[in-house]
């Protein structure tokens, strides 16, 4: 009995000792819900280890939430319930509509508040614009950024009798109906594929030849923008694709990067344009040919090609937590953008390393030399100080905005509509939303 | 004389049927009400900016084309996939009927598709019509020089997500008819196969007065299942493409509502859903009921 009470005793001490401890450690935590599945997501799991193990006051928690479209409505449900994490990765469309959700703390601010002094000007500067507000200050962090870039079948292009492409020079349009030509002559069924058709036939176009995609600085500059996609540059661009379906030299593989990228893989097509994360898609499933990389075609009126634009994602801070909690948030962001992770990040996924230091020390350890492919997108994005037009895009309802694109390229392709007719109607549709989005945020 | 129970309290009854009451409300009315409400207002995602706008959000949709254009799909794409699988049900129903050997073999492999998920169904799908990888599509291309394209004819596409849809609800239909016909009396088939009625006017004059119960309900069955539950379909080999040829009022809730963050409008279109399908259903109560012979 005595015994008994003894260790009783004992073990109520150590308890106490134990909870107390417990208490008196307990770091913050904080959430972060991102959209980073499989390989991806194993790579932010690392990334997060290495910040928690790095210091004992905070401790972030990871958690995917699916796919983008996914992540962005758990998002919503959970501002909606007041139940939001402290950090949540959105894409790059939907920026207009986080930016004026008034649920975000934007991360110029908290990097301040918390006491950071970040050096803006060592980030790429494309990926930053991107997401700007019109002040010139960033709303969120930039996470993963990729840009179109052309890929090409070496195999296909030798047997042509086609020059091989530059890895850092673009080559014409004109030039493109030539290649083209040659390898549907030389037997290929197919000249080039294009996964993505908005981002990269629209967008990028317009970007690297500083049209513009919308009024009001594409949208930078107000809520009452409006499309401009029917201009006569890009409804040529769209005409020339649309005529080279007669004899094969272009044609359409499907929205999203699958379809084409199959054309690919069997050699049906010579040429694809799609992300620079098509990279590691394509080392692991093309075992039959060489393939390369090359920058995006430019017209030959375009003496010096702006900037290409970013695709990916962004991690937003939420409002509504504890300045000590956001000191941890901010600590996070600062971690991750450090050389070493954006150097892993980048090795890793093929993602963009954030910051020109990063991008230095990343070749000055030889790493595009054994990995020339990589350096394409870079080169691509940063070989000019954005403008006001290639910065990026700013638009409400982008997501809808994009698949009426799509909608109205796919009647072109199919004979249903002229390229001007279905450009215009893509503009009036586009337009409409916008003014529907305007009127929400009134 | 039989003996009934009489319980005075006027509250049982309700407290009986409270629970299903509760279930109803919480899981039917309340969301059903919220969609209502969603419906007139234009509103950010998260909520935070809500404007009420009485009709707009209804006015903007039946003056936009492009829906309109999206309900002649639908409704094409439903007689479609109800015609398709219900007459392919009635066909097998019909073969499978008589009597042959492994019958009940054949009969349990006929059941099978109904288990394969509308998403899963339509991969599979996919795999067999992609131009690009589908195993029959690149057969057809070779053999027959069939320029078959769903990724970039709306007409193919329709087709394909017609069969998809269909194929897999023809089971379904199967094992009513199956049913069905086996409660026919065999005594009638005979007397008439005796005063000359050919097999095919058998059928005609005996079996489907005699089915019609049940190919009404297969009908009403069919035609909800093309409207709501073939989204899997559609998002896995479509996506509503191309050119929205294949969008349907379902997909084009969830696009504008969960992809495109456009409440107001999803809500709205959601509403319009919702009274469409009240009202064929009714139709169908109304004017297809009173052909169908009940046998008592």
């Amino acid at each position: 009995m005595k015994k008994s009470g003894l260790f009783a005793g004992l073990a109520f001490v150590l308890l106490v000792v134990f909870c107390a401890g417990q208490v008196m450690a307990k770091p913050v935590t904080i959430q972060w819900w991102h959209a980073m599945r499989s390989a991806r997501g194993e790579v932010c799991n690392y990334m997060i280890k290495q910040f928690n193990e790095s210091q004992d006051k905070y401790v972030v928690v990871g958690t995917n939430k699916g796919n983008y479209d996914e992540t962005v409505n758990a998002g919503v449900a959970a501002i909606r319930a007041k139940k939001h994490p402290h950090i949540l990765q959105s894409f790059e469309v939907g920026t207009q509509t986080m930016m004026l959700s008034g649920a975000i703390y934007p991360v110029h601010e908290l990097m301040k508040d918390a006491g950071y002094n970040v050096n803006w000007k060592d980030y790429l500067q494309p990926v930053l614009s991107y997401y700007m507000n019109s002040d010139g200050n960033l709303m969120s962090m930039p996470f993963n950024s990729s840009t179109p870039v052309m890929y090409y079948n070496v195999d296909l292009f030798k047997k042509a009798g086609i020059p091989l492409l530059s890895k850092s020079e673009s080559v014409t349009w004109d030039d493109m109906a030539e290649i083209t030509a040659k390898l549907v002559k030389s037997g290929v069924p197919g000249g080039l594929v294009t996964a993505w058709q908005s981002w990269t036939q629209i967008e990028n176009y317009s970007a690297i030849h500083n049209i513009p995609f919308a009024s009001k600085a594409n949208g930078y500059e107000g809520l009452d923008c409006e499309l401009t996609i029917n201009n006569d540059k890009v409804v040529n661009h769209i005409a020339r694709l649309k005529s080279w379906m007669a004899d094969g030299r272009f044609f359409y593989g499907g929205q999203k990067y699958q379809g084409p990228k199959a054309e690919f893989l069997a050699q049906n097509a010579g040429l694809y344009i799609d992300s620079i994360s098509g990279i590691a898609k394509l080392k692991k499933a093309v075992k039959d040919f060489k393939w390369d990389v090359a920058p995006l075609p430019v017209e030959s009126w375009m003496k010096a090609p702006q900037n290409s634009i970013i695709g990916g994602a962004s991690n937003w801070v939420l409002k509504g937590h504890s300045k000590e909690e956001y000191e941890g948030v901010a600590a996070f962001l600062d971690f991750l953008a450090t050389n070493r992770m954006q150097g892993f990040w980048h090795m890793q996924t093929g993602y963009f390393p954030i910051t020109l230091t990063s991008y230095k020390s990343l070749k000055d350890v030889g790493y595009f030399d054994a990995n020339p492919f990589q350096e394409v997108g870079i080169k691509q994005m940063t070989r000019r100080e954005p403008t006001k037009i290639s910065r990026g895009l700013r638009l409400g309802y982008f997501i809808q905005i994009r698949n009426i694109i799509n909608e109205e390229l796919e009647l072109v392709w199919n004979d249903s509509k002229t390229p001007q007719e279905a450009l215009d109607n893509a503009v009036k549709r586009s337009n409409i939303k916008l003014r529907e989005f305007e009127k929400t945020y009134k | 004389m039989i003996k009934r129970s009489i319980f005075k309290s006027r509250l049982l009854p309700y407290l009986l049927i409270f629970p299903q009451i509760l279930v109803t409300v919480a899981f039917f009315y309340w969301p059903a009400a919220q969609g209502l409400m969603q419906s007139f207002l234009l509103s950010d995602p998260f909520g935070l900016h809500n404007t009420f706008v009485w009709f707009d959000n209804f006015i903007a949709l039946f003056k936009d084309p492009l829906y309109l254009r999206s309900v002649i799909t639908t409704l094409l794409f439903s007689a479609a996939t109800a015609f398709v699988s219900i007459s392919m049900g009635l066909f097998i129903a019909t073969m499978a009927n008589r009597a042959f050997k492994a019958k009940a073999l054949i009969r349990t492999l006929l059941i099978w598709p109904y288990a394969v998920a509308p998403a899963i169904s339509g991969i599979l799908w996919l795999f067999l019509l992609h131009p690009s990888y589908g195993v029959v599509a690149l057969s057809i291309k070779r053999w027959f020089g069939i320029d078959w394209n769903p990724v970039l004819r709306g007409g193919d596409a329709l087709v394909m997500v017609v069969m998809a849809s269909a194929w897999k609800e023809i089971s379904y239909n199967f094992v009513f008819f199956m049913a069905g016909m086996q409660s026919i009396p065999k005594s009638l088939i005979e007397a008439a196969a005796m005063d000359g009625a050919s097999p095919f006017r058998r059928f005609w004059a005996i079996t489907m007065p005699l089915l019609s119960p049940t190919l009404f309900f297969v009908t009403v069955m069919n035609i909800i299942y093309a409207f709501f539950e073939t989204f899997g379909v559609i998002h896995t080999v479509t996506q509503g493409g191309p050119g929205g040829a294949t969008n349907t009022l379902v997909y084009k809730v969830y696009q504008d509502g969960f992809i495109g963050l456009n409440l107001g409008s999803s809500a709205a279109q959601s509403i319009v859903l919702m009274s469409l399908i009240i009202l064929i259903t009714v139709l169908q109560f109304k004017y297809v009921e009173r052909k169908v012979q009940y046998t008592g």
